[in-house]
């Protein structure tokens, strides 16, 4: 069991950055006649954001890094950390976190790592930060979060592309022994890694000139094999079976008190899916914010998306008890409860 | 549970399906209306009504509502 106490951390600000260019799902061209009015209704999306050319999900995240850490008033030279949480790296080689750093112009003595989780990432994420925090002898690290779907996914993959956009976000956090501490519980499931997965994105499957080709697997379901691939059926079981149990598991072991809860923060897979697990959870629709319907599916920046366009006002001002629920690829889930105190959030960033 | 309610929870899944021709035997993959997200909402409502959940792979192989009222029994 991955139960986990993270002492002495707290989240002081977070901002998020998107594209201006909005995607809308009744003009999309993978859908026959009313297929998209249908995919709205139950999914929730009504358009997304997608980014241009040449820009990527690290674009959007530092976008927003450099909006916080001015607004909070950091020096350069005082962040001890950056991680980057995302499957939308920029190379190969080097990782994502260190490129950032360099061009962020953050200090050498700077820690950098990536953490390539897709929806769990800012669960997984805050218990990596929070961890490395956690000893008193770094100070400040800000948490990169954030995921450009439509660079990874197929334009005619109906099962996909429709739900998902893009976004990046940036989470502040310090070391503050009065700091109330993050309650974690971390689930993965490897043997179900095919549910969801970019078949030749790595070096297991390294890209050939087929794997490039376009295959209509049904109808309005075409792609190739570098792009990512979802079994919605495989999911969907997963989710109901294992989500909603992740979540009670963490509120039972850590003892949290369910009615003192302010906000339940669930990856905005889709809103059918997601009101399956509030309901299952018997959890109050007020207190459960969706932003799917604007921003879509944005895979790991989907609960910071959430705070800074849902619920900015109540996190700026007084303190909030929060879970939170991350899942998807890996199979990977994760549950987290944290209390905030008066965080600094940004308004929307759109570039 | 029996039989008869369980039909009766499935046939109240679809919109434009007579739910009197659907008996235990139908084959729901042969009916127009079938969809994979009837499929995800077949899951669901054996878990909200019955707290069982099939996995993906049982609800692949399942043809008549005969076969998922027993996979569901099995499952109580």
């Amino acid at each position: 069991m991955a139960f986990l106490t993270i002492p002495n951390v707290k989240i002081i600000g977070v901002s998020a950055a998107v594209p201006k260019q909005k995607k809308q799902v009744n003009k999309l061209e993978c859908f026959a006649e009313g297929e998209a009015e249908k995919t709205i209704e139950l999914t929730g999306v009504r358009e997304s954001r997608l980014a241009p050319e040449g820009w990527v999900s690290s674009d959007y995240c530092m976008e927003a890094a450099e909006h916080l850490i001015e607004k909070l008033g950091w020096e350069k030279d005082s962040i001890d950390a950056l991680i980057y949480i995302s499957v939308s790296r920029d190379y190969i080689e080097p990782n994502t976190a260190t490129v950032i750093q360099g061009k962020m112009n953050l200090p050498t003595t700077c820690y950098t790592i990536d953490v390539p989780m897709a929806c769990s990432g800012y669960c997984y994420g805050l218990s990596v930060v929070g961890s490395l925090l956690s000893h008193g002898y770094m100070k400040r690290a800000l948490m990169l979060v954030g995921d450009t779907p439509s660079k990874i996914m197929s334009p005619l993959d109906k099962t996909l592309w429709p739900i998902h956009g893009d976004a990046g976000t940036a989470t502040a956090l310090e070391y503050d022994p009065q700091a109330n501490p993050m309650y974690f519980n971390l689930m993965s499931d490897g043997k179900q890694m095919n549910a969801i997965i970019a078949h030749a994105s790595g070096v297991r499957e390294p890209i050939t000139n087929e794997d490039l080709n376009m295959v209509k697997y049904d109808e309005g379901i075409i792609r190739n094999r570098t792009h990512v691939t979802m079994d919605g059926m495989g999911v969907f079981a997963f989710t109901m079976s294992q989500v909603p149990k992740s979540i009670g598991v963490l509120i039972e072991n850590f003892k949290i008190d369910v009615n003192n809860i302010d906000f339940l923060l669930l990856h905005q897979a889709n809103h059918y899916i997601d009101e399956k697990i509030r309901k299952k959870l018997k959890f109050p629709e007020e207190k459960t914010p969706y932003c799917l319907e604007t921003f879509g599916n944005t895979s790991s920046a989907t609960i910071p998306m959430t705070m800074v366009t849902k619920i900015r006002e109540q996190l700026k001002n007084g303190s909030n008890k929060i879970l939170m629920s991350g899942f998807g690829a890996g199979l990977s889930w994760a549950a987290v409860y944290i209390e905030t105190n008066s965080i600094e959030v940004l308004p929307l960033i759109e570039i | 549970m029996d039989i008869n309610e369980f039909l009766n929870h499935f046939t109240n899944l679809f919109d434009d399906t007579d739910a009197s021709t659907l008996t235990p035997e139908t084959n729901f993959r042969d009916l127009d209306e079938w969809s994979s997200l009837l499929a995800l909402s077949t899951m669901s409502m054996i878990d909200e009504e019955y707290d069982v959940q099939l996995s993906a792979e049982q609800m692949r192989k399942a043809n008549t509502i005969n076969e998922l009222y027993i996979l569901t029994q099995a499952k109580i």
